[in-house]
């Protein structure tokens, strides 16, 4: 299966031919073959990982018993290198360059094969009832066919231009998901924005693979990773390289300050956010950082520890997504703020050298923010009446959704970093390596996000489902298409972070998926119990501020209905004054005295300072133009233009009796014209 | 070789007044039974020219087929049989006349001064490479591609014609 | 025998050729014209295939042979679709497109 990756992407491919073709005709409507395609890929994806951590284990000597012994049975055996199993055919040949396309399998790509296969699985069951009775159902599921198939190309892709078509690719179907209710302006305007903003940072991203191609003659990316830890490269040109490729990354993964189009995406259906919005496409960011970290590596020195434009681009989106999420109302907006911040994490990561955490953190992530995606989906189709907007249609509705609350709890915990969930394990590491590596600015970051975090998803899970029902419509249990995904989901959060339990000395994470051939040598921190108590205490502490704050009202509840009673039998006015005096002080003063001002600030500074520095550009643009308009255009160029046009209007009627609208007189002028030709050609050649 | 000559001599004459037939007569289907001669002396040519393979083919498929398809087509649009001159042309007769010798002269100057004096040696080998066996080896290992896609051609053509045709 | 002899006669097939379609109105006739041109193209085919001593001129002929079956196969449908609109094979009348 190593050999034979290219089989995972195409499935999908050929999926989305035929549900284009005849999946109307389909008893599922096209359903059907879309889920056959991304488990056939699923199926392959898991034969290819198992076959690799086979590859892994039998060139690192050591079974699976002695792996548990850690990492310096591991890292000793490890320095010859895994190498990757690349195979490539011949595309084309253009000026002796040879291009090609091909497959390059290693731990890392089998771990994105796996999440994106089964996370694209997921949905697409979840989106059978999701998206019942769509009017383009149809369309949707060869939508998502081909997304996987774009993703699962720009995952296993050799070289960076066949990297670079899936990276289209994938941007294409974001563009074209998102929009799939385009006939409401709002969506078709989201999908450009998202598709424009994107495309900024793309092209940044196609500099790169020219400035890395003229580097290191080459667009294999073995061949880059190699050329940028050899001795003869070019710390300059790797820099420059490294900077537009992080553009690109930039653009993709949502970072500052290109985050905007990504909570405007959640106009697009629910399993799209989860899938392309949470747990993939906007990934492959980290993914292409992940993949080229040589040239990261050594064009922002990360080794050297200091601030970076990497940590420092991932430091900034952690916490202007935290504390954007708290002012949004609508649940999919607080989960977009979310992945923002939680993507900082994986790029923060990789800028502090933190490579195994980023991934792992990328790994965990995908599981638990996907869950939670799809239970907000859930909530809004059985529970709110198709709306998103927590505070005037959800609340209370752990008692109508049972499975949706466990899952969603499950999922807000593991982002949450508590123990002993999925989040914990990997955002632990980033923070860990973070501090040992010299970069304790940015672990002071990570931990602040993390309080953030941990906040913000208690604000979000007390206003979903708990409180009093504030909907109007009949709020149920979704159908087991929903609830099945969401508690497999919910499964893989809690156990996904086990597989690189470092203090457990489980390392099967770093041992599997790190590469070894042409790779920086990482820093492996030492697991830090106390860093560890301290971030989960932190989030506890977050948890228990917001809850304190939420749950008070609900605590008050009951309360408050005697007091009003009690009020209106003894003391009337008073209790009811004191009342209105809670809830003023929550509204007024805690909410926007605490966390609105700086949540504000930001979302003020997001739409006024970088809005109006674009305005201010635009203006610019159009006062240089107005006056070349006035004075340039309209009395020396205007003239003559229409002293042409006058003239080319008199030619043209002259002309027009030409045109007879006769073929055959078309015919006679050809012909006439050819024998001309011919002749004064002859008399020119002879 | 003098037989070779006069038989070329009798074909193309002919043909050129069998040709100036098709685009003169004033009855419609006198033209297409000029047509007839006119394809009939190209077959005889490739005999003449020892290409007997498609010789056949031209009498199978010109005189056979597509002559039949012009006399239906004549048919379903119930063109005038006859009656005054030029009411099958059209008003640029003279211009069509004047272009159409000039492109004549004009071929007529190239070919003489690119071709003259080359001349076709009538060999063993020339009546070898004319048998249908030949023909056909060439066609089915060479060609076969070309073939192929002709062959989808003449099917889309079919489809094309039907759908044009039909009434509905 | 001499090569020119058979271009020239095709020569003067193709040009009494361009004369029938520039001139003849009827459809028919114009399509009848075209295979006048046609056939003079397999002529030189042919001829330059017994000069070259190469077959690949006779297949090229027969492909001409072909092409030229299936255009008279869709033109006569396009000339009865003409007549059919305009009641009448004229192509004269369709001036739809004058300027």
């Amino acid at each position: 299966m190593l050999d034979a990756a290219w089989l995972i992407p195409t499935v999908p491919a050929i999926a989305f031919a035929l549900i284009t073709l005849f999946g109307k005709r389909m008893p599922k409507h096209g359903a059907e073959i879309g889920i056959a395609a991304v488990g056939a890929s699923f199926v392959m994806s898991c034969i290819a990982a198992s076959q690799w951590i086979d590859r892994v284990e039998a060139a690192t000597g050591h079974s699976e018993g002695l792996g548990a012994f850690g990492k310096s049975v591991f890292r000793a055996a490890g320095e010859q290198g895994v190498e990757p199993v690349v195979n490539t055919v011949t595309w084309w040949i253009s000026g002796g360059v040879h291009f090609s396309v091909g497959t390059t399998v290693d731990g890392l790509t089998v771990m994105m094969l796996f999440v994106v296969t089964l996370i694209s699985l997921l949905v697409q069951i979840y989106s059978t009832a999701y998206m019942h009775d769509d009017r383009r159902y149809t369309w949707f599921f060869a939508c998502l066919s081909l997304f996987t198939a774009s993703m699962l190309t720009l995952v296993v892709s050799e070289n960076l231009l066949q990297l670079l078509v899936g990276w289209e690719l994938v941007g294409l179907c974001s563009f074209m998901l998102i929009g799939h209710w385009w006939e409401d302006l709002a969506n078709s305007r989201a999908a450009i924005k998202a598709f424009l903003t994107t495309r900024v940072g793309d092209i940044g991203l196609m500099i790169g693979v020219i400035v890395m191609y003229f580097a290191a003659d080459t667009f294999s990316i073995v061949g880059i990773n190699e050329y940028a830890l050899s001795s003869g490269a070019e710390h300059n040109l790797l820099l420059a390289g490294a900077i537009c490729l992080f553009i690109g990354i930039i653009g993709k993964s949502g970072q500052f300050p290109l985050h905007t189009w990504l909570p405007d995406a959640m106009a697009g259906p629910t399993p799209v956010s989860a899938l392309i919005h949470a747990a993939t496409m906007v990934v492959a960011g980290v993914y292409l950082g992940a993949r080229l970290y040589p040239v990261f590596y050594e064009g922002f020195s990360i080794a050297d520890g200091g601030i970076n434009f990497m940590a420092l681009i991932g430091g900034v989106t952690i916490i202007i997504g935290a504390v954007l999420a708290f002012v949004q109302r609508d649940i999919k907006k607080v989960l977009a703020y979310s992945t923002i911040s939680q993507l900082g994490y994986m790029v923060m990561a990789l800028g502090v050298g933190a490579w195994t955490a980023a991934v792992f953190h990328l790994f965990t992530h995908a599981f638990f923010k996907a869950l939670l995606f799809l239970g907000a989906g859930s909530v809004s189709h059985s529970g709110s009446h198709h709306s998103f907007d927590m505070k005037s249609d959800m609340g209370g509705l752990r008692k109508y959704m049972p499975v949706t609350f466990a899952t969603f709890m499950i999922g807000s915990l593991a982002l949450a970093g508590i123990f002993p969930f999925a989040g914990f394990w990997s955002k632990d590491e980033i923070l860990v390596t973070a501090g040992e590596g010299g970069f304790e600015v940015f672990m002071v970051v990570g931990l602040i996000g993390a309080f953030l975090t941990a906040a913000y998803m208690t604000r979000c899970v007390y206003l979903t489902f708990f409180g009093e029902y504030r909907g109007h419509g009949h709020p149920h249990e979704s159908p087991r298409a929903i609830t099945v995904p969401l508690i497999i989901l919910a499964g893989f959060s809690v156990v996904a972070g086990l597989i690189n339990a470092v203090p457990l000395g489980i390392e099967k994470f770093t041992e599997w998926f790190e590469p070894t051939f042409a790779f920086p040598h990482l820093v492996h921190a030492e697991f830090d119990y106390g860093l560890a108590v301290i971030s989960v205490t932190i989030a506890v502490v977050g948890i228990g501020i917001a809850a304190w704050l939420w749950f008070r009202r609900e605590e008050l509840g009951p309360f408050r209905g005697l007091t009003q009673r009690n009020a209106l039998a003894r003391r009337g006015y008073v209790f009811l004054e004191n009342k209105y005096y809670l809830d003023h002080l929550y509204e007024n003063v805690i909410v926007d005295g605490t966390r609105g001002v700086v949540a504000r600030a930001f979302y003020w500074f997001d739409q006024h300072v970088i809005d109006a520095f674009v305005k201010g550009v635009g203006l610019v643009a159009a006062r240089v133009g107005r006056f070349s308009y006035d004075v340039v255009d309209q009395k020396g160029v205007d003239g003559a233009i229409n002293a042409l046009a006058a003239g080319t209007g008199d030619a043209g009627s002259a002309l027009r009796t030409v045109q007879s609208g006769r073929v055959q007189r078309y015919a006679l002028l050809l012909f006439a014209a050819v024998g001309l030709l011919s002749l004064a050609l002859y008399l020119v050649n002879s | 070789m003098w037989e070779q000559d006069v038989a070329f001599w009798i074909i193309a004459l002919a043909m050129a007044a069998a040709s100036i037939g098709v685009v003169r007569s004033r009855n419609i289907v006198h033209a297409a039974l000029f047509l007839v001669v006119v394809l009939a002396g190209a077959a005889a040519l490739y005999i003449l020219l020892v290409a007997e393979f498609v010789a056949w083919v031209q009498v199978l498929i010109y005189i056979g087929a597509v002559v039949i398809l012009f006399l239906f087509g004549i048919m379903l649009t119930r063109a005038p049989m006859g009656g005054e001159p030029g009411q099958l042309d059209n008003d640029q007769r003279w211009g069509a006349a004047v272009v159409a010798l000039f492109v004549l002269g004009v071929l007529v100057a190239l070919l003489v001064d690119a071709f003259g004096g080359k001349n076709i040696h009538f060999t063993d080998a020339l009546v070898e490479q004319g048998k249908t066996g030949t023909v056909g080896d060439t066609l089915f290992r060479q060609y076969l591609v070309p073939f192929e896609v002709v062959s989808m051609l003449l099917l889309g053509a079919l489809v094309g014609a039907v759908v044009l045709a039909r009434r509905d | 025998m001499e090569l020119n002899y058979f271009l020239i006669l095709s020569a003067f097939l193709f040009c009494v050729g361009v004369y029938g379609v520039l001139a003849r109105k009827n459809g028919v006739l114009v399509l009848m014209s075209v295979e006048l041109m046609l056939n003079a193209v397999s002529i030189n085919l042919i001829a330059f295939s017994a000069l070259n001593h190469s077959v690949s001129g006779q297949i090229f002929a027969l492909f001409v042979i072909t092409i030229a079956a299936a255009e008279v196969g869709v033109g006569l449908a396009i000339v009865l679709l003409i007549y059919r609109n305009l009641k009448s094979p004229d192509l004269d009348k369709i001036d739809e497109l004058k300027g």
